[in-house]
């Protein structure tokens, strides 16, 4: 009987060696790719989901409407829409409101335009003031002095059965071409 | 029992072959006068080492949820025995090792190491470089306070300023629409599991490196490097006058790095970790968030920055310098090493390291930011006639002290007004305040008349010369101490 040494190294095109070789080596690519995309995609996918699936806005309550004075620019508190669990303290978020008629009111986003930093409201002076660059926003949110390329977002308010309601939000991102 | 520990010894290395693979790699000859220069690239692995086992302890008690962070880091540093010390260690462990890293970089690029064969030890430098400040920030932002909530929201937001995918790169920072319970846990894995993978491998590429191509010899004038002959030549100077560098080199790396560990040691006892001050709570907009000291010129470089500017030097600002820092051995792999035959690399490196130096110090003092410490009303006392001081206290009201310095108090944002009086009249004053300016809104409407008058006459007090204050009724000390 003869055992059969094939060399490894060698050989036309049309030899069987060449070809079993090239089919072992397909088939480990071939394996080693099915490898990767089966523990790739599921993983990748767990990471990317939860940006596709974008939560719900909510309304959340801020106050009673009689709580909040005409002219009057004051810190409301709410919670994110569908905050997991254990966010503890970081669920809740901050706006800057203002009874501005009967039932209208105005919302601003506390974001600084430029790079996300908390604005304070400046009562003696009317302004909101970023610590972060020096911004500075007139009262209606327009850019008074500093780096914001935008003016103050604002948030959708409404009064509902006496409550007032702020919409939930993303954070308002400056982009590219702002 | 020793002869019994010997010959478990000798079966244990038998079998893994340790004494002969390890061997020949710690006895590998290096030059002769590769001494002091040479220890800061160990110094750099012993600071990570460091990093990675007192990170260990820290996570053994840290707990990574965004609602729980905060107080599990306050039982570390308050209750935990050696807490505080573990922390401090952590942290005096990132700064020595950004400072170590860069001594490495400056002593490699000023002795001519990268060049031919050894310039891919430069580039996975480079990248190892990247990955340890990203390490840097995310650390500081695990420390979860109010400024670490800050930190992933300035992120996210120089994040979106990507063309097209920005949006989804900030969310992805994020873990969402604004931060959450998600935030926080996904920095933990960047920081603890995703960049220490990348850091062992580039070591593991590192040393592979250094070993491969040995350990390059101190420059000299009038041997520059000729690639066809190199490695000939670097061979037989070895065999020459080279040394094992176990033990003859090794003992300076370990001496290095024991005062290098000592000092991190000292500086976590005597200083303590970085104060936990305020809980991550977004609703709390009373903040100053701000980088670590090693990106405080990062911080100051963006803050003085054109606004129209800014997006192209955030995106493009670190892709420049990363390309020149990694390819450049490409272009400049041959030639003379010694600095005294590169001038402009001595001129390179004395004004990047100058740059650095005092843009850091700037951001510091973050002259861009308005000081909403700045002295309050309780503290003022006029020392001439009371006419001026409702004038002062309109000065404070409406916001101006944030931006503007009276006699030592108030924030650097726009000039100092101490001698204003010198300078300006009444008129350009109230048209000034009215109009506002560059970097200041304008107050018209938002102050009443009575309260412009008042302003601008204490403003006009305020003069350099006693005389001429004296004059216009009296100047205002302030007392209690400066608040900057």
């Amino acid at each position: 009987m003869d055992v059969q040494s094939s060399s490894p190294s060698g050989g036309s095109p049309a030899d069987p060696e060449v070809s079993r070789r090239k089919f072992f080596v397909f088939v480990t690519a071939a394996a080693g790719s099915a490898i990767g995309l089966l523990i790739g995609v599921p993983v990748i996918g767990f990471v990317l989901a939860p940006l596709v699936r974008r939560p719900p806005r909510d309304w959340r309550a801020v106050g009673s409407l009689d709580s909040f004075k005409i002219g009057q620019t004051v810190k409301v508190e709410f919670t994110d829409p569908s905050p997991l669990p254990w966010s503890g303290i970081t669920a809740r978020t901050a706006a800057w409101l203002r009874r501005t008629g009967d039932t209208e009111f105005v919302a601003f986003s506390m974001n600084c335009r430029h790079l996300g930093c908390p604005v304070r409201w400046v009562e003696g002076a009317r302004l909101f003031m970023c610590p972060c660059h020096g911004g500075v926003y007139y009262e209606d949110g327009s850019v008074a002095a500093g780096p914001p390329p935008e003016p103050l977002a604002r948030y959708a308010v409404r009064v509902n059965n006496g409550q007032v309601e702020i919409e939930t939000s993303p954070i308002p991102l400056t982009t590219f071409g702002s | 029992m020793l002869k019994f520990l010997a010959a478990s010894w000798r079966y244990i290395d038998d079998r893994t072959g340790a004494s002969e693979t390890l061997g020949p790699m710690m006895k590998h000859i290096v030059p002769r006068d590769a001494r002091w220069w040479y220890v800061f690239g160990s110094a750099a692995l012993c600071c990570f080492i460091l990093q990675v086992i007192t990170g260990i302890g820290l996570a053994l008690s840290y707990v990574p949820s965004g609602g729980e962070a905060f107080q599990s880091l306050k039982y570390i540093t308050e209750q935990a025995p050696l807490g505080s010390v573990l922390r401090g260690m952590h942290f005096f462990g990132a700064s020595a090792m950004v400072l170590i890293i860069g001594m490495h970089m400056v002593q490699v690029y000023l002795h001519g190491a990268y060049k031919y064969p050894r310039e891919m030890n430069w580039m996975s430098g480079v990248v190892l470089l990247l990955f340890t400040l990203a390490m840097g920030f995310t650390g500081q932002l695990l420390r979860w306070d109010a400024n670490g909530v800050w930190s992933a929201v300035v992120g996210a937001e120089q994040a979106a300023r990507v063309p097209v995918i920005g949006p989804f790169i900030a969310h992805a920072i994020l873990a969402g629409d604004t931060i959450g319970g998600a935030t926080l846990t996904r920095f933990f894995v960047l920081h603890v599991f995703i960049f220490p993978a990348f850091i062992f491998a580039g070591v593991a590429l590192h040393m592979w490196l250094i070993l491969r191509h040995g350990i390059s010899e101190m420059p000299k004038p009038g041997q520059p490097v000729v690639p066809s002959t190199y490695k000939r030549d670097y061979e037989s100077r070895l065999k020459e006058s080279g040394l094992p560098f176990w033990p003859y080199a090794v003992w300076r790396d370990a001496v290095f790095s024991l005062i290098v560990v000592v000092g991190i040691v000292v500086c976590a006892v005597v200083f303590g970790p970085p104060v936990l001050v305020t809980p991550p709570d977004p609703t709390t907009l009373n903040v100053n968030p701000a980088p670590d000291w090693y990106f405080l010129f990062y911080f100051a470089i963006l803050s003085m920055l054109p606004p129209n500017l800014e997006t192209w030097v955030i995106l493009g600002g670190p892709l420049v310098v990363l390309l020149i820092l990694l390819f450049f051995p490409l272009f400049f792999n041959k030639g003379e090493r010694a600095p005294s035959r590169r001038p402009w690399a001595i001129a390179i490196v004395f004004f990047v390291v100058t740059s650095i130096m005092i843009l850091t110090i700037y951001g510091a003092k973050s002259p861009w930011s308005p000081d909403f410490g700045a002295v309050p009303l309780a503290q003022l006392v006029p020392s001439g006639p009371m006419a001026h001081s409702a004038g002062a206290q309109v000065f404070y009201a409406k916001g101006c002290i944030y931006c503007h310095k009276v006699d030592g108090d108030g924030g650097q944002r726009g000039p100092d007004l101490s001698h204003v009086g010198d300078r300006l009249t009444d008129d350009e004053l109230t048209i000034r305040i009215n109009n506002g300016g560059h970097n200041m809104p304008a107050f018209a409407g938002r102050i009443s008349h009575d309260d412009l008058s008042a302003l601008v006459a204490f403003l006009r007090s305020q003069q350099s010369t006693p005389a001429s204050a004296a004059r216009n009724g009296g100047t205002l000390a302030l007392t209690g101490s400066s608040s900057n």
